[in-house]
């Protein structure tokens, strides 16, 4: 019998512990993909954020140093600039990357660092339960905004993709969403295309996934699926808004 | 070694050359005066080496580069003062939670605040107290003279990569900006060993590795913070540095660190030709602190003067180390004023006269 679908070699057989509906598990599963898809487990160090994400280390075969809690793009500068034959890449949240990170995102960004960045914005903390995040959406209920975020209070959502769309160092910045099955054919192409630039040494590159936190939005996972269509896309349109081609290198 | 040519040189630029020649090839930073001279040195003279310079947008970026370099076991450095030492305090309670080697230099400056950039000594507690979050200790080494700087630099490099540990070079603005001849060599072991069982190469042909700090497993934060004093306590044992002058006879004992102890030398040269029994105890590391010299010297001298640029930080320690029946006395000069070999002669002049007027009592 032909074999069709299997774990990725880049991961491990350790159960997920994420909650039930939670985009996490598929996101890990699309880096997976990509990292076997170029044969990079063997040369790729992962850099864990703060948050869900932290344990990225017990599903991923790969090398892992743990960042400070925003500090993932610093710390993969500081691998990357050693080991530049390395693929290296972070996974980071929207709290960690939008907030407290955000002037590391961007300078590693600015700087064209070549290094692949997964950003996973499901408008929430999730670890910490529940509180406002910098994508949380206006009106959006949080712990923080028990009565809705309010954009004369809190501001409004923040939008990475645009930000970093708008500089010239990375070689790759995009939004995806993992919410359907056509959306995550298109998310697995596009993480793929963001390894694939480090790969060819093109600089830094960024991929966006909305992604839902049914636990903390306080929703089955059918609900957080539409919510993400309903809600997150129209805040935060999927689009790759910056792709440089293979001769922007040359 | 290389032949012993005298160059002459800023106290930051020999501290940039030693880092060079001990094998630091990555350095990460942000400008901050009195210090400046270092990224300066290290932009010019590592791409040479076939290093690289980077600098950073922040101090925390800085930090938490190098946490990402020191991870696959290159030498690595970065520097500042201050209050970007302030801002790395969360990136040095990483480095001793994951036990990962670097080199920091601290060339500090006064505070509190935005403070000013002139010699200070205000930064002991935050250097050897722990500044970040936890339970942990950093080395911190504590040069006098140009020279110094340049040793310890290349030592700096060694006992990081010993124990796994962040070595911190405390140091301030007279002796980075202070220009004298100093001789540079080149150490044997320019690299660390390159097999060690924990460095994140990538797991090609073996098992992934892992640096983390997080532990929620019960029992395991516990087990780790035994491991890491453990680990202290090694330190404490093997690697303390001092250095004595005239202690043998004498009635009292100054006690000082960096700039101010090299200020009490002259001091204290002067105060012997006036035939004063006075002598010098200079902590080289203030992590692991000389406690048992220091209590070995308690049992015969009884009268101790420490002296510090700031309002009396390292006297707690010395009082800590010393026997019960000893006298210690603080002289401090906070907010980066300097004391002068006479302001010290004319301290320690009035101590030992004390010690005599209580002995024709």
């Amino acid at each position: 019998m032909k074999q069709v679908f299997k774990r990725p070699e880049s991961m491990t057989a350790k159960p997920f512990h994420f909650c039930p509906g939670c985009h996490h598990g598929i996101v890990h599963r699309l880096v997976a993909e990509a990292l076997d898809y170029f044969s990079l487990r063997e040369k790729t160090i992962g850099i864990a954020s703060v948050g869900c994400s932290v344990f990225l280390y017990d599903y991923f075969a790969v090398d892992v140093i743990e960042a400070p809690h925003g500090r993932a793009a610093a710390v993969a500068t500081g691998t990357k600039r050693v080991l530049d034959d390395r693929i290296v890449f972070t996974y980071q949240g929207d709290g960690d990357l939008a907030a407290i990170g955000t002037s590391e995102v961007i300078h590693a960004a600015n700087r064209g660092d070549n290094i692949t960045v997964i950003f996973v914005n499901n408008s929430i903390y999730g670890m910490t339960g529940g509180q406002m995040a910098p994508t949380t959406l206006l009106g959006q209920r949080s712990t923080t905004s028990p009565y809705g975020r309010d954009r004369n209070r809190d501001g409004y959502p923040i939008k990475m993709t645009e930000m970093l769309a708008a500089l010239e160092g990375p070689s790759l910045v995009s939004r995806v969403a993992v919410n359907t099955p056509g959306n995550v054919k298109r998310a697995r192409k596009v993480i793929r295309q963001a390894f694939q630039m480090q790969v060819e040494g093109q600089g830094f590159s960024f991929v966006e996934v909305l992604s839902t936190c049914p636990t903390n939005w306080g929703m089955t996972p059918q609900a957080a699926n539409n919510r993400i269509a309903e809600e997150m896309i129209p805040c935060f349109p999927l689009a790759t808004l910056k792709q440089k081609d293979g001769n922007d290198v040359l | 070694m290389s032949s012993p040519k005298k160059v002459f040189t800023k106290g930051n630029e020999a501290i940039a050359m030693a880092a060079i020649n001990a094998g630091c090839r990555y350095y990460f930073g942000y400008p901050i005066t009195p210090q400046n001279e270092i990224p300066e040195y290290m932009a010019a003279h590592l791409p040479a080496a076939g290093g690289e310079f980077l600098q950073a947008e922040s101090e925390i970026a800085s930090i938490n580069m190098l946490i990402g370099a020191a991870a696959t076991g290159a030498r690595v450095m970065t520097s500042s003062s201050g209050p970007g030492i302030s801002l790395m305090q969360e990136g040095f309670s990483y480095f001793a939670g994951n036990e990962l080697p670097a080199v920091v230099v601290n060339m500090s400056r006064q505070g509190p605040g935005l403070g000013g950039i002139n010699a200070t000594q205000g930064d002991y507690f935050q250097s050897v107290k722990g500044g970040g979050h936890g339970d942990y200790k950093l080395i911190v080494l504590a040069p006098h003279t140009g020279q110094e700087l340049y040793d310890l630099t290349i030592r700096a490099f060694e006992i990081a990569e010993k124990y796994r540990i962040l070595t911190l070079i405390l140091g301030d603005a007279i002796l980075g900006q202070i220009k004298e001849p100093i001789v540079p060599w080149v150490p044997e072991k320019t690299a660390g060993d390159p097999d060690r069982d924990w460095l994140i190469t990538g797991a090609q042909g073996r098992k992934p590795r892992l640096i983390k700090s997080l532990y929620l497993a019960d029992g395991e934060m516990e087990k780790h913070n035994w491991h890491l004093q453990e680990k202290y306590a090694r330190i404490e044992r093997d690697d303390v540095m001092f250095e004595e002058v005239d202690t043998d006879d004498a009635e009292l004992i100054i006690v000082a660190f960096g700039s101010v102890a090299r200020i009490g030398k002259s001091a204290i040269a002067r105060l012997r030709e006036a035939g004063k029994k006075v002598g010098l105890l200079r902590p080289i590391t203030l992590f692991p602190f000389p406690r048992k010299r220091l209590r070995e010297l308690g049992s015969r001298s009884k009268k101790f003067l420490v002296a510090e640029m700031n309002t009396g930080q390292m006297v707690e320690d010395v009082k800590l180390s010393l026997p019960g029946d000893c006298q210690v006395e603080f002289y401090g000069r906070p907010g980066g004023s300097v004391p002068t070999p006479e302001d010290l002669f004319a301290v320690i002049s009035a101590s030992c006269e004390k010690i005599q007027a209580k002995e024709i009592v």
